[in-house]
């Protein structure tokens, strides 16, 4: 069976992992190397690298980094951030990155979604969206350059029919980073993954809200989503890995068991 | 760390796609001899070889074509381990094509008999992303030591059904074939590059073949 994935993310800023409180006030959590080891060895499914000044800053960043996580790394990793181009994307590929997402420079440009899709493959592909609850409207709407607040902005897109066109141009994954959740730990935004979910035939992937235990348990169960992206809990060390696995296959969730080599 | 002979040769073949680094690192992290290369004369003279692959099975094959490699490989006697698409360029053909053409299925290389065919999962979710687990058919050679139900990593939308030729099987709505085999050419559908221990484990049993 196919098991829930359980996805530390690792926000990194100048080459270290940060964590900010609904996209701000960022503080320094540690370096990236060694937070992947541990991550990894803990029995993570998957990690995902978001640079988050690199939509924003309009500058070209480096990313030595990535080829150093996928020399220690045996587990699928994907990076975000700062990728606009087929040329991007390629390099981020070849330094050993399993899948790349886009999120600011595809609302610029959605046609890009159709030549990443075209140049590596769906698998490749991941598109995060960063989706607000807009009290006024009732209805969930897209923004961008989230990294930066200053330059954050509401694209007009709503967050149902922007699912729809990135699956249509060739996504093979979205995330669905929930604003209103983001970093205060209250959980998931279940009512909103479930519309989502009715929509969306790739893997989908809650991000935004983590706080507790049950909160990984609501998502998969209530929003029937593939995978729970979380930082702060993880970083800080409020929910050890471990600790939910067993918590996760406990209530019935086919949750990924170590590996145990049998001697011939 | 090395878990073999430090004069054995492994190459990976270079079929023309992006992302080869995570399969030579993995490799590093096992053995010492590790190149990547499209000649034919280091092909020849590997002691193990690596078929990766990623993107769409039509572009892969056009690329073995333009680099004159499907003789080669065709003809390779050594132990050669297909990743993914690189299992699926093993068999006969595969139902994946070009984006927008009407032509037949793509021609593959025909070490082992079978086809490629897009999955048929219901409800579920296009590519099966993530973990899942695998029962070997028989736990000897590049299965030694995995038992049935150990997790490895998917990511793909086609596959192989389960035949005369499966070395283990897989489940996502339907069987299919999670490993193949045929004399020296193995196939599997999963990632042991990004598999974990599970996928060193197999890395390291296909290198002491």
């Amino acid at each position: 069976m196919l098991a829930r994935r359980i996805i530390p993310c690792l926000d990194v800023r100048e080459g270290k992992v940060v964590k900010g409180v609904k996209f701000r006030n960022h503080e320094i959590i540690g370096d990236i190397v060694p937070l992947a080891e541990q991550y990894a060895q803990q029995g993570a499914d998957e990690l995902v690298f978001y640079d988050i000044t690199a939509s924003s800053d309009q500058r070209v960043v480096d990313k030595s980094w990535v080829s150093r996580i996928a020399q220690v790394i045996d587990i699928p990793f994907c990076v975000a951030g700062g990728i606009k181009s087929v040329q991007d994307a390629g390099r981020i590929l070849e330094m050993g990155a399993d899948k790349i997402s886009v999120n600011s420079p595809a609302l610029a440009d959605p046609e890009l979604i159709t030549r990443l899709h075209d140049t590596f493959g769906q698998q490749c592909v991941v598109v995060g969206i960063d989706s607000y609850f807009n009290e006024q409207s009732q209805q969930y709407e897209v923004y961008q350059f989230t990294g930066d607040e200053k330059r954050t902005q509401n694209t007009g897109r709503l967050t149902a029919d922007w699912v729809l066109e990135v699956q249509q141009r060739g996504a093979g994954e979205i995330v669905l980073n929930c604003m209103n959740q983001d970093g205060v730990r209250q959980g998931y935004d279940i009512a909103q993954l479930s519309q989502i979910r009715a929509v969306c035939n790739v893997p989908l992937i809650a991000s935004g809200g983590a706080g507790e235990k049950h909160h990984f348990y609501d998502v998969y169960k209530q929003a029937d989503v593939d995978g729970a992206l979380a930082a702060s809990v993880f970083h800080k060390g409020i929910i050890p890995i471990p600790e939910l696995k067993d918590f996760l296959r406990a209530q019935g969730i086919i949750i990924r068991d170590e590996f145990v080599q049998t001697t011939a | 760390m090395s878990v073999t002979n430090a004069l054995q040769k492994t190459v990976i073949i270079n079929t023309g796609c992006a992302n080869i680094s995570s399969v030579k690192f993995a490799l590093q992290r096992l053995t010492q001899n590790v190149t990547v290369s499209d000649d034919p004369d280091v092909i020849y003279a590997a002691d193990k070889l690596i078929l990766p692959g990623v993107g769409s099975a039509n572009a892969a094959m056009q690329s073995i074509l333009s680099k004159q490699l499907s003789g080669c490989i065709q003809s390779l006697t050594q132990p050669v381990l297909g990743v993914c698409l690189g299992m699926q360029l093993m068999v006969t053909d595969s139902q994946e094509k070009a984006h927008k053409s009407n032509a037949i299925d793509t021609a593959c290389l025909n070490l082992i008999p079978g086809k490629v065919k897009r999955m048929e999962v219901g409800n579920l979710r296009l590519p099966h992303m993530g973990w899942n687990t695998v029962d070997p058919v028989e736990q000897n050679s590049i299965f030694k030591g995995i038992p049935s139900g150990t997790y490895f990593y998917f990511v793909h939308s086609f596959a192989v059904d389960v035949y005369a030729h499966t070395l283990a099987t897989s489940q996502y709505e339907m069987p299919f074939s999670a490993a193949i085999h045929k004399d020296n050419f193995y196939g599997v559908q999963f990632h042991p590059e990004r598999s974990g221990d599970a996928g060193a484990t197999l890395m390291e049993n296909f290198l002491k073949l």
